[in-house]
């Protein structure tokens, strides 16, 4: 199509100034509004009354404090749930062809595309004394929904595609020869994967791996479902906003969502960081090809 | 070996956190045990201040220590969970069908109404109208709802107590003054039509109107009319219709819950307590109106008298009218269309 064009100049360079400035200042205002005022204004307001009343707010009402370590303790084993989770998946699916994997990508991806609320009447449905295993657990004294195992669930449940689909294009694209070559040459399965495997996925691995807490920190809906509403049992700090913002208690519902908003500021930072690494890394393994080659 | 740092580092990590979650799961017991109270969406505040004043009496009177949690959403969606396996000692919730849904599922033995005073019926409260400051719209009584350009914002019948509430009070504003039951359900088509937006719960519709400042009136609690109003200095005013509903939030003991966990003789006295003097005057103080006329005489300038219909002058009783406004396919059913 573009055969005609003579490459040596930018298509960009060649637009007019009003076209280049009137879009480049388009792009700024809309991200300004949608996302920076917003943002700053979490902090504003969490912190209008000084340090001491955010700190107050923060970690003075039990309810919030316990909101925020359930948080702390909901997230990470979901987390390492999809972790492992996500490796053999994405193992599975870009190293084997069998029966069953086109369905198994496509049921990997079921809760991007399941409301989270209908994700976790799902799990009431399925553990609650009306479904199928509620009278059995209760029956063992076991507690999943309305307590905290059935937030892990459910948060796992909704986090569940992050690590898979972030590994299974960068496992495609290493493929599976250097493997091959470090069995052929007497590694054990163990020795390939730390050995071979891992250090071409691992930068992949962190990155999912990233996402994923970021967002089983931040979930709502699905939370809200099994979670029962007790205030300093099952309120995570999601629920805890809300909860604050409908007591009336604003700078308290700031502050909580400062937090969860500095956490997605931090994430972010990570996430930059690592996509920098990779580069990085890519640059400095073109480069040590190259040396190789030419001696 | 540098490669193995960052998936060591945070398998540490989430493996240093696990204990945690242990510890956290099995909380400290009082040694007298814990209540789990379930409730409607409004009274957090008022079970909090409850709450705050049983405590220390039960520990004088039997020398046990005991904690209370308390769990509030929109009524219909609290029996649902409790029915689904929250583990209630005791629930306190806006309407009678939700508290009777337990019984008909064999968490509640039957005549669970008799086993507490009258009727276990410790308060009652009514449904009341918020309009924004000066009352621009001069909405004074129910007809003046349905004027052009007034919108309404009252929680959804299915799930809330109120939004039950606030139905079968403009249903019976109409009946009572004396209209047919179709103009009565002309008056409430004509009322959802007037309602941009229907909350979940009661709380939910609170922040859209006096939050989000949406909506000229609310039709709410009457305890929460007046909480919002002192929320929000100089902005809302509390408008009494000339009649309203009398809603009749019961208490209750779930009987399957309390006989499991051990926790019946508490649960009873938690509930026996708000109807001793003390606590009807807690109740009164946020806004509830006490049983104990006493009590509430002396805060008739809070809680004015005016009209208030019972359920019976409407329906059977509040089962039947359940079954006639709100089931599927019911009246509510009918006459809402959610697309404007």
């Amino acid at each position: 199509m573009q055969h005609n064009v003579k490459p040596t100049r930018s298509t960009s360079r060649g637009d007019p100034w009003p076209v280049r400035w009137g879009l480049t200042l388009a792009a700024l205002a809309v991200l300004i509004v949608l996302v920076l005022v917003p943002v700053v204004n979490v902090f504003y307001q969490a912190l209008e009354r000084g340090l001491a009343a955010y700190w107050h707010n923060l970690f003075g009402d039990p309810n919030t404090r316990h909101a925020i370590l359930l948080t702390l303790m909901v997230a990470p084993p979901a987390v390492l749930a999809n972790l492992v989770f996500g490796v053999a998946c994405a193992w599975a699916v870009t190293r084997f062809r069998f029966p069953g994997r086109a369905i198994l990508l496509t049921l990997i991806d079921l809760p991007f595309s399941v409301s989270p609320v209908v994700a976790g009447l799902m799990f009431v449905l399925l553990f609650g004394m009306q479904g199928y295993f509620g009278p059995w657990l209760r029956a063992h004294g076991l507690k999943i929904i309305f307590a905290t195992p059935g937030l892990i669930l459910v948060t796992a449940f909704v986090t569940l595609p992050f690590v898979v689909r972030e590994l299974v294009p960068v496992m495609e694209a290493v493929g599976p020869e250097e493997d091959e070559a470090a069995v052929s040459l007497g590694a054990n399965g163990w020795q390939m994967f730390w050995r071979v495997t891992w250090p071409n996925i691992r930068w992949g691995v962190l990155y999912g791996v990233i996402l994923c807490n970021a967002r089983a920190m931040g979930e709502f809906g699905a939370v809200y479902v099994v979670s029962g509403h007790i205030a300093g049992r099952t309120d995570t700090m999601p629920l805890r906003v809300e909860k604050l913002f409908q007591e009336y208690n604003t700078p308290g519902a700031f502050a909580v969502a400062s937090v969860l908003t500095f956490l997605a500021l931090v994430t972010l930072a990570l996430k930059t960081w690592l996509e920098h690494r990779e580069r990085q890394e890519i640059a400095e393994a073109l480069a040590s090809t190259k040396t190789k080659e030419k001696q | 070996m540098t490669s193995k740092n960052p998936l060591v580092v945070v398998l540490e990590m989430l493996l240093g956190l696990c204990p945690l979650l242990g510890v956290g799961c099995g909380q400290a017991n009082p040694d007298g045990g814990e209540l789990l109270n379930v409730s409607y969406d409004p009274t957090r505040e008022l079970w909090r201040d409850i709450n705050a004043r049983f405590i220390p009496a039960y520990e004088q009177q039997t020398g046990r220590r005991i904690s209370i949690e308390q769990s509030h959403a929109s009524s219909g969606s609290q029996a649902r969970a409790v029915l689904d396996g929250l583990e209630a000692d005791v629930v306190t919730l806006a309407l009678w069908s939700d508290t009777d849904a337990l019984r008909k599922n064999g968490l509640i033995k039957d005549g669970w109404e008799e086993r507490l005073p009258n009727h276990a019926l410790a308060y009652y409260s009514t449904i009341v109208f918020v309009v924004r400051k000066g009352n621009p719209k001069g909405i004074k009584d129910w007809p003046d709802l349905i004027k052009p350009g007034v919108e309404i914002i009252t929680p959804n019948p299915k799930t809330s107590g109120n939004g039950r509430l606030s139905f079968l009070a403009a249903w019976g504003a109409v009946r009572r003054r004396g209209g047919s039951e179709e103009e009565a359900r002309r008056f409430v088509t004509e009322l959802y039509q007037h309602t941009p937006v229907l909350d979940n719960g009661a709380r939910g519709s609170t922040t859209t109107f006096a939050q989000k400042k949406i909506g000229d009136v609310h039709l709410t609690w009457e305890n929460e009319a007046h909480l919002e109003v002192a929320e929000t200095p100089g902005e809302l005013e509390i408008v009494y219709p000339s009649l309203s509903i009398r809603a009749e939030p019961f208490v209750a003991v779930v009987d399957a819950n309390v006989d499991r966990k051990g926790t019946r003789a508490t649960a009873e006295a938690y509930l026996q307590f708000l109807y001793t003097e003390e606590a009807q005057h807690i109740l009164a103080r946020h806004h509830y109106r006490p049983i104990n006329e006493a009590v509430r005489k002396q805060y008739t300038a809070q809680l004015p008298d005016l009209e208030l219909f019972p359920i019976t002058a409407i329906a059977a009783d509040w089962e039947d009218a359940q079954k006639k406004f709100f089931a599927n396919g019911a009246i509510f059913d009918s006459i809402y269309k959610p697309s404007r």
